[in-house]
């Protein structure tokens, strides 16, 4: 089962890596998205898979009966999709304010910060 | 294992954190209060020094303190550990953090002050704090986000076109870096089954080198992103100088750093067996940052881009101290950190002043400055000599442990980063008395404003404290010896957390 995860995973960040070489910046922040899920997806698989077992200790014990999920990945998940999330909605907002203030959304015309064409800089004083 | 609660004055290494959040919650409630904003955001950052100190202090006198939140003790409970180089880290953070807000006092625009920018200071000084003082690899990634989201906040505060540009090209790349952390995390808990720092070292040892490499490698390109390493620091230049200067200062010299002190953790400390493999890697990469940063700087007309150069050829020295592994080297690389978090938030704050005066941001177009403000001038080219390491001033220490850490394994790669180091001091110095003279010899055309004295306050009592520490290095190197020791024989920090090694 791991093994048809990890082609997921893999899958997953080929295609964000795709969009990502994109210049258009809503493409790019697709490619931040599934990149994000491939990721949640690899601690997923890397916690180890297991078959529906909760990790619900039983009243009155002090361990459970036999082997449950590791509930540790799936903190580190959710902790990841709320960041992942916060972050995206920043990205979105960003990208729409730079939409309308430099009316680009290809990446190759953000060139106010790093101007094209500079003249030399002054060789004396 | 720890099986007492933790005792009070233990506490004081999670209050900056603590301190720093409560802060920023308050100023939010506070918003309105537009006039009060700086005094509660200075009041905040001076309990946060204070708090730092006395932790500082303690981690000297006694080695690396550490304490478990709730009753889930270690290796399960996130921990808080402080060593030496996190302390020394933390405190110099948040004294830059301190003399920023001094600064902003008499610079920043009422409708920032309104708009939240003391809260968002404070969120990145709760954000890199935790990142120094955290124990535990998955809780450093969460205090990445909180420092990164609050960054965010701060380069797109004014909102014109310039920063959202300079904001698109920062935010997309430091995502896709903390995207590349997240999953060497996950690698690791898969390979280790661990992420508490402490426990990783023993689970490390005793893993097969070759996973541990790749995610090693993984590591080593998350946090060169963050730090602005030589291939990829692309995002640096392109966005550290289109925030006002304050901001520019805070990024420059804490959010990099944060970078360069996780490779350092990461590297010497929990995987070095990895770090060995990588060795020849980390040196190349080191020496062509080492290289590149100044030679940019030298053909760089914008002064705050020009500075941005010069920050990334001293994450190359950070970087350089790595490799070989050896105890002058790391605690080379250190108190370099410790010296580049007050020289380039120095820099930047100067450079904010110089663009105030002049009213422009290309050294093309300024000069006659040395007549007109000859305390800026001054302050200025001491930074400059600090930061390409001159003898008398800061910068001279770290290169100097650097250069013995070299020559004590006297090989084919020591020579080269040795040679590398020598050469990047002589081209800072030329991009640095190159853009000074620009600026302050040449004759000048435009008309020159004054400033208020609150940010000239604020660039002299950092300048002040480089060259007090630059003619006092003795507390700074045995700090830093110590901090090197702790990162090559880790039993301390182990038994601080309560592991057995």
């Amino acid at each position: 089962m791991e093994a048809v995860f990890a082609l997921l995973v893999g899958l997953f960040l080929a295609a964000a890596v795709y969009l990502m070489l994109s210049r258009a910046l809503v493409r790019i922040l697709l490619g931040v998205v599934v990149l994000g899920n491939a990721i949640n997806l690899l601690i997923f698989t890397a916690g180890r898979l297991t078959r529906a077992t909760p990790p619900i200790v039983p009243p009155g014990q002090k361990i459970a009966d036999a082997a449950v999920a590791n509930p540790l990945p799936q903190a580190l998940i959710l902790t990841a999709i709320v960041i992942g999330f916060a972050m995206f909605a920043f990205l979105i907002v960003l990208a729409f304010r730079a939409y309308q203030s430099l009316d680009a959304d290809d990446t190759d015309h953000m060139r106010l910060a790093e101007p094209e064409d500079q003249p030399h800089p002054p060789l004396e004083y | 294992m720890i099986a007492h609660t933790t005792p009070l004055a233990d506490w004081v290494i999670i209050l900056p954190v603590v301190l720093a959040l409560l802060g920023a919650a308050v100023l939010l409630m506070l918003r309105r209060l537009v006039r009060a904003q700086v005094w509660v955001c200075a009041g905040v950052l001076l309990l946060i020094l204070f708090c730092d100190g006395i932790l500082a202090q303690r981690v000297l006198d006694s080695g690396p303190l550490s304490m478990t939140m709730g009753r889930w003790l270690p290796p399960f409970g996130i921990s808080f550990t402080a060593d030496m180089m996190g302390a020394g880290f933390a405190l110099a953070a948040a004294f830059v953090a301190l003399a920023v807000v001094l600064y902003l006092h008499g610079d920043a625009p009422e409708s920032a002050q309104r708009d939240g920018l003391y809260p968002l200071i404070l969120l990145l000084v709760a954000g890199v704090s935790g990142a120094f003082l955290t124990g535990d690899l998955f809780n450093l990634y969460v205090w990445f986000e909180v420092m990164l989201i609050a960054s965010f906040g701060l380069i797109v505060l004014a909102g014109n076109p310039l920063q959202l540009d300079g904001a698109v090209k920062y935010a997309v790349l430091n995502v896709l870096a903390t995207a590349l952390f997240l999953a060497a995390l996950g690698l690791l808990y898969g390979l280790l089954g661990t992420l508490n720092m402490a426990d990783i070292i023993g689970a490390a040892a005793k893993s097969d080198p070759a996973p541990l490499t790749a995610i090693a490698a993984l590591l080593a390109l998350a946090f060169g992103m963050k730090a602005a390493i030589f291939p990829v620091n692309a995002w640096l230049p392109a966005s550290y100088h289109t925030p006002p200067a304050a901001v520019s200062a805070l990024m420059g010299s804490l959010l990099t750093k944060v970078g360069a002190y996780a490779f350092i953790r990461t590297l010497t400390m929990l995987l070095p067996t990895a770090r060995d493999i990588l060795a020849p890697t980390i040196a190349v990469i080191a020496i062509v940052t080492m290289i590149v940063g100044p030679l940019a700087a030298i053909a760089e007309t914008n002064l705050r881009r020009a500075i941005g150069f010069l920050l990334i050829g001293g994450i190359g020295i950070v970087v350089s101290g790595i490799p070989k592994g050896h105890m002058f080297a790391i605690s080379g690389a250190e108190i370099y950190v410790f010296h580049a978090i007050l020289t380039l938030a120095a820099l930047y704050l100067v450079a904010g002043l110089i663009e105030r005066v002049t009213g422009a941001t290309d050294t093309r177009e300024m000069g006659g400055l040395y007549a007109a403000n000859s305390l800026i001038s001054c302050l200025f080219l001491v930074l400059i000599l600090a930061i390409s390491g001159v003898p008398p001033f800061l910068g001279f220490w770290p290169k100097l442990l650097l250069l013995q850490g070299f020559l004590e394994q006297p090989d084919i790669w020591s020579w080269l980063l040795l040679f590398a180091l020598l050469i990047n001091a002589l081209l800072t110095l030329i991009a640095g008395t190159r853009l000074w003279s620009h600026i302050f010899w040449r004759p000048g055309t435009r008309a020159l404003s004054s400033i208020a004295p609150q940010p000239i306050g604020a660039a002299v009592l950092l300048t002040g404290i480089i060259v007090i520490f630059g003619l006092w290095p003795g507390l700074l190197l045995k700090a830093g010896i110590i901090g090197a020791s702790d990162l090559l024989d880790p039993t301390r920090y182990i038994a601080a957390v309560g592991l057995s090694p």
